[in-house]
């Protein structure tokens, strides 16, 4: 892919993020976030899921540290592909710190298809930059368009956020492990939502899940392969993957 | 949740999402290599991610019920199955949602 293609496809992703952003602005004010604190989160979390996620367990009324968890241990995955890029990247100090806020689904899905450590460095960095700069602004123009609606849920709106993880799951489910984590894991925490507090059944799910990985597949090697851990919903051009 | 609290989640949230991904680029490979981290780190996000759809489809605060939340859920995982784009899904399961509760 020439350097021009790789920002091409760079640009194309972050305006796909930035209709994402769009959606995630809106349901953040209608779970009950302000404003700032909406745009806050796309700075400083930057990174999809987890701050849906969080948004998701504010808004049905769970506490402080339920949503937070919820948030950081859905951006584990994360940390997986920073392992992937650091050889890549070859990043040290204060670019590290900077490069590290833009280790997402798309930049390290950009990087690591590059044919060479240059290239790879260039769709990392068009990729996280241009990502970032649509996200947040898909963000700022859903948050404020959101405040603007009286009943958020005459619109739906209550529904946006299962769906968008509807969306995000699916390229996750490629085996049957995956499959059984995941119902085992909806069932745990549908089963505990009478008895806990808001936001506590979807950690539970996380802990009996990671211990049913660690049962079923006792020395697997299999972790998925790098297409399942990509792809936070956003279309990635297929020239990407 | 009053909003100084919502903020220290916010900004604790925040502090650890990047604290994973400067750990990602910064932790020697032996220790995120071990098969063991990373098949709980590739499992999380499939647990949680399905585990916030049920919740999030049938429970209100600690009460379960189905509305018209659960028919926005199932058109958005038909949208899914016929490769419909992310925000062709979000729409449908809202435009649903709404139109049975009008």
């Amino acid at each position: 892919m020439s350097r021009r293609a790789v920002v091409r496809d760079a640009v194309g992703i972050g305006v796909a993020t930035g209709a994402f952003g769009l959606s995630y602005g809106a349901i953040a004010v209608a779970s009950g976030l302000s404003v700032l604190q909406t745009c806050a989160l796309s700075v400083l979390m930057f990174t999809g899921a987890s701050q849906f996620a969080m948004v998701g367990v504010v808004g049905a009324g769970g506490g402080a540290l339920a949503s937070a968890a919820t948030a950081v241990l859905l951006g584990t995955r994360n940390a997986l592909y920073g392992l992937q890029l650091s050889a890549l990247l070859r990043a040290r100090g204060p670019r590290r710190l900077l490069a590290s806020q833009l280790v997402i689904d798309e930049s390290a899905a950009m990087a690591v298809a590059q044919d060479d450590p240059p290239r790879a460095r260039l769709g990392f960095w068009a990729t996280g930059v241009a990502v970032f700069v649509l996200w947040n602004l898909g963000t700022v123009v859903g948050a404020v368009g959101a405040d603007l609606l009286e009943d958020p849920s005459r619109f739906g709106l209550d529904v946006a956020g299962p769906a968008a993880f509807v969306a995000l799951l699916s390229p996750r489910l490629r085996d049957v492990p995956a499959w059984t984590v995941a119902m085992v894991a909806a069932l745990v925490a549908v089963v505990a939502v009478p008895f806990v507090s808001a936001g506590v059944p979807v950690l539970l799910a996380a802990v009996v899940a990671a211990v049913v990985a660690l049962v079923g597949r006792r020395g697997g090697a299999s972790d998925g392969g790098r297409d399942d851990e990509c792809g936070d919903g956003v279309d990635v051009p297929q020239e990407a993957r | 949740m009053p909003s100084t609290t919502l903020w220290i989640a916010v900004l604790a949230g925040s502090l650890g999402c990047y604290g994973i991904k400067l750990a990602g680029l910064s932790v020697p490979d032996r220790v995120l290599e071990d098969p063991r981290v990373r098949r709980i780190a590739a499992m999380l996000p499939i647990a949680l991610l399905a585990a916030l759809i049920a919740v999030q489809t049938v429970a209100d605060g600690t009460a379960l019920g189905v509305d018209a939340r659960v028919a926005g859920v199932g058109v958005a995982i038909v949208a899914v199955l016929l490769r419909a784009p992310f925000l062709v899904v979000v729409l449908a399961a809202m435009a649903t949602t709404a139109l049975l509760r009008l």
